[in-house]
C-alpha cells in the first residue's frame, strides 16, 4: 500500500533558532504582542510504499534519523496521514 | 616535489579556483576531485572549499554526503590523510560525520561578509605547522550559515582536547564559545568557516592565510605571494 505521509523538522529545544527569533521580532510591528517562541522548521511530505501505517512510519522515521534532519539541532515528527 | 592537493567540487562549489589560485602561487599542484569519482588516490591533502554544494538543499552538505567521492574523502581521513573543510566545505564535513556539531543560521539572519580577527586557538592540526598558539589572524568570512552549534558535552569534549583551533575575537553569528574552526580528535581533518584562500595578497587585505595553506603545501609562513 501507498501512505501519504508527513515529516516535521523542528529546532531542537535550547538550540537558538535565528529565523524563529527574527519573526519574534517582527510580530509586535503589526499589533501581534502576545507571541513568544517562535520556532521556524521545514515540513517534508513524501509517499512510501509499505505493508502497513506502521510500517510506513518505521521507514520515514529512520530516513529522518540518517537523513531528513540533523539530529544534532532538530527534532522530527513523522504523521502517516 | 612539490605536494598534491586535492580540491574537491560538487555541483554548486564556487570557491574552487580562488583556492587552486592560492595553492599554485604557494607552489602545490592541484587536482580538482570531481564529486562523482570514486577515487582521489596520489593527493597528498584534500580541501572541500567553499560554495553551495548540491544547492545547499535539505541542509548545508546534507547530500553533499552522499556524492561518491566522500566515501574517499572519508577513508583518506581515516588513515590520517590531512583534510580541510572551508566554510561550505565545513558544513559538509559536519554532515559527513567527519567533524562534531552543525552550522546553523547566523544570529541576526545576515548574509555575513567580513574580515574577521581570528584567535588560533590550537595548533596541534593539519593548519599549525606555521603558526603559535595564540595568535591573531585577520582572515575574511561570507556565509550565511557559520553559527556553530553543539551540544554541551561535545563542547567541553572540543575544549578539553584542543580541538578548537580558531575563535573569533568577536563573534559575529552567534557561534559557540566564538568557535571559528574545529578539528577532530586526530588533528587531520579541520573545518573553518572564514577563507584562507582569500587572504593570500597584501591586494585582499590581509596574508594571513598563507601560513595556514602553507601549513598543507609544506612552505613556511613567511612566504609572499
Amino acid at each position: 500500500m501507498r501512505f501519504e505521509v508527513k515529516v516535521e523538522v523542528v529546532p531542537r529545544d535550547g538550540i537558538a533558532n535565528p529565523e524563529g527569533a527574527t519573526i519574534e521580532r517582527a510580530l509586535p510591528a503589526l499589533g501581534f504582542v502576545n507571541a513568544g517562541n517562535v520556532r521556524v522548521g521545514k515540513v517534508i511530505q513524501l509517499q512510501v510504499e509499505a505493508e502497513s501505517a506502521e510500517s510506513a512510519e518505521r521507514v520515514v522515521e529512520d530516513m529522518c534519523n540518517r537523513f531528513l534532519s540533523n539530529p544534532v539541532i532538530e527534532n522530527a515528527t513523522v504523521e502517516v496521514l | 616535489m612539490s605536494k598534491v592537493i586535492g580540491v574537491v567540487r560538487f555541483p554548486g562549489t564556487n570557491c574552487e579556483f580562488d583556492t587552486i589560485d592560492a595553492l599554485q602561487i604557494l607552489g602545490a599542484e592541484t587536482k580538482i576531485l570531481w564529486h562523482g569519482d570514486r577515487d582521489i588516490a596520489n593527493v597528498d591533502s584534500v580541501i572541500i572549499p567553499g560554495g553551495f554544494a548540491h544547492g545547499d538543499y535539505l541542509r548545508c552538505g546534507a547530500i553533499a554526503r552522499f556524492s561518491p567521492v566522500m566515501d574517499a574523502v572519508k577513508s583518506f581521513a581515516k588513515d590520517g590523510g590531512p583534510v580541510l573543510g572551508i566554510c561550505n566545505g565545513f558544513q559538509v564535513l559536519t554532515e559527513a560525520g567527519l567533524l562534531p556539531g552543525a552550522l546553523q543560521k547566523n544570529v541576526g539572519m545576515k548574509f555575513l561578509c567580513s574580515m574577521q580577527t581570528l584567535e588560533f586557538v590550537s595548533t596541534s592540526n593539519i593548519l599549525g605547522a606555521n603558526a603559535l598558539q595564540g595568535d591573531s589572524l585577520r582572515i575574511p568570512i561570507n556565509h550565511f550559515e557559520g553559527n556553530y552549534v553543539c551540544e554541551e558535552r561535545v563542547l567541553k569534549e572540543l575544549e578539553e582536547r584542543n580541538q578548537i583551533v580558531f575563535r573569533y575575537a568577536e563573534n559575529p553569528n552567534g557561534s559557540i564559545a566564538d568557535i571559528a574552526g574545529i578539528s577532530n580528535l586526530e588533528g587531520n581533518v579541520v573545518g573553518m568557516m572564514p577563507h584562507p584562500e582569500r587572504a593570500t595578497s597584501p591586494l585582499l587585505g590581509s596574508t594571513d592565510g598563507i601560513a595556514l595553506l602553507n601549513s598543507l603545501v609544506g612552505g613556511s609562513a613567511a612566504q609572499s605571494v
